[in-house]
């Protein structure tokens, strides 16, 4: 993907004047950029709400078709849109969340009280920690959220000073699924708001990182100390006109 | 009896918050709190979903999808608010850097174990958000409920029924009875409401309670 053409010793000048952007990691519609989504695969959405959502991306894995899916989300879709409109297509496997149960999550509720969805249920500091675990090669972690609850029920403890904590292990992802608010060609993202929420983490948990973006700039354009996310850990970003959608 | 309403009690818990404190508000009840926080107090909102200087509600018209609470509520920033991602947020949490986290509860049991996001009903689809986190996280957790469940029983138990958050997590419970404190050696009254005993409280509250010497 990242050919760098090193070998060919020109000066900048001419490599820029010659060739087009060796990186460039920009595509052309959601489409483009979901179109290899093998069935089977786990998919990170990241969005807390609507907020980060990144919905265009959602309809085009709707559309896209994959099955026997796995979703890392922090619900478990609201209303009819978005990844409640997924879930009912029931092409959803196992979902890992920290709160499925919404008064507007019914395509959810159906599908779970039917037995035809797997609940992986997971707090949400330890769903957080788990996905940045997974991004930062961290093997597991003993964290002390959910000692002495049935969340804990089965998993390994262990006493470590005056404290008693639960062994969790990584997420990691075939592909996530997030939203930025700019980005440039090389990946490099920052966030509006609250919508930052799992970007960043799942950015880098996952083997294919696709970013929906409001805009687009040129290199150099976003001020490197702003930088929240580095591009190494994006691998294909989609400019999608500014979402329309309001708040549920 | 004068039993505190909702916004008394959240008026009560507010008292007791000093300047300078960084507070998480859990989801429901404990939201009024931040309506009732003392003037003149600097004192700085968590939300789990990543924001530090939480500010009111915005204007009608005002809100922005993309600045929303742990409810999923639009609201605003204060100067000198940040944002940060969701791991670096619970690290703030678990981490012990929050002075304050404020829940509602089903029940509390004498040891402070807190039971707050689960009825246990078989048809029930749990959900838990970042309640857990928060019980294990802060420096001080404070507990506001209605002392009585809808049918008179006592919410303040010997050992919780409904499933745990966490376990011996609660420092203070905030009711519309009463204040009480949770010790290494049972629940210590701090205050009771107006035109209560404090026979009348321990009858209606069914574990034993020890009185303050300060306590009416």
């Amino acid at each position: 993907m990242c050919l760098l053409r090193s070998d060919l010793k020109r000066d900048k000048k001419a490599q820029c004047d010659n060739f087009p952007p060796m990186i460039n990691k920009l595509f052309a519609s959601p489409e483009a950029a979901l179109a290899d989504i093998p069935d089977g695969a786990t998919i990170m959405i990241g969005g807390f709400g609507n907020a980060g959502m990144p919905a265009e991306l959602i309809d085009a894995l709707v559309a896209q078709g994959a099955q026997d899916l796995t979703i890392v989300n922090n619900n478990a879709g609201n209303a009819d849109t978005g990844l409640a409109a997924l879930l009912k297509t029931k092409r959803v496997r196992k979902i890992l969340c920290s709160f499925p149960r919404q008064t507007d999550s019914w395509h959810f509720d159906a599908l779970y009280r039917a037995g035809e969805i797997e609940l992986e249920l997971v707090p949400q500091g330890t769903l957080a920690e788990r996905i940045r675990a997974a991004g930062a090669g961290v093997g597991a972690f003993y964290t002390p959220t959910a000692f002495g609850t049935r969340l804990a029920e089965g998993k390994e403890t262990r006493r470590i000073g005056d404290r008693d904590y639960v062994l969790e292990y990584p997420i990691h992802a075939d592909f996530a699924l997030i939203k930025a608010e700019r980005a440039d060609r090389w990946g490099n993202l920052v966030y509006r708001k609250s919508a930052r929420n799992f970007g960043p983490i799942m950015a880098a948990a996952a083997k294919c990182t696709v970013v929906q973006v409001r805009e687009t700039v040129e290199l150099g354009a976003i001020d490197p100390e702003a930088i929240v996310t580095p591009g190494i850990f994006v691998q294909r970003v989609v400019r999608v006109a500014p979402s329309m959608r309001k708040a549920a | 009896m004068k039993k505190l309403d909702k916004k008394q009690i959240a008026a009560r818990v507010a008292r007791d918050i000093p300047d300078g404190a960084y507070v998480n508000l859990g989801i429901g009840l404990p939201t009024l709190v931040a309506d009732h926080l003392p003037k003149g107090r600097e004192i700085i909102l968590h939300s789990e979903n990543g924001i530090l200087g939480v500010g009111p509600k915005p204007a009608p018209g005002e809100e922005d999808e993309d600045l929303i609470n742990a409810g999923k509520e639009p609201v605003t920033l204060l100067p000198g608010g940040a944002y940060f991602h969701h791991a670096d947020s619970f690290g703030m949490i678990r981490g012990r850097h929050l002075d304050f986290c404020i829940l509602g509860a089903f029940q509390v049991s004498v040891a402070g174990d807190l039971a707050n996001w689960h009825t246990g009903g078989a048809e029930a689809i749990p959900a838990v958000g970042g309640a857990m986190d928060l019980a294990v996280g802060a420096k001080k957790v404070l507990v506001m409920m209605e002392h009585l469940t809808k049918n008179g029983e006592s919410k303040i138990v010997e050992r919780c029924t409904y499933p745990l958050t966490g376990a011996r997590c609660v420092n203070r419970i905030y009711t519309d009875l009463a204040v009480i404190d949770v010790k290494p050696d049972g629940l210590h009254v701090i205050e009771i409401v107006e035109g209560v005993s404090f026979e009348e409280l321990q009858r209606l509250t069914g574990v034993p309670l020890k009185r303050l010497a300060t306590a009416a």
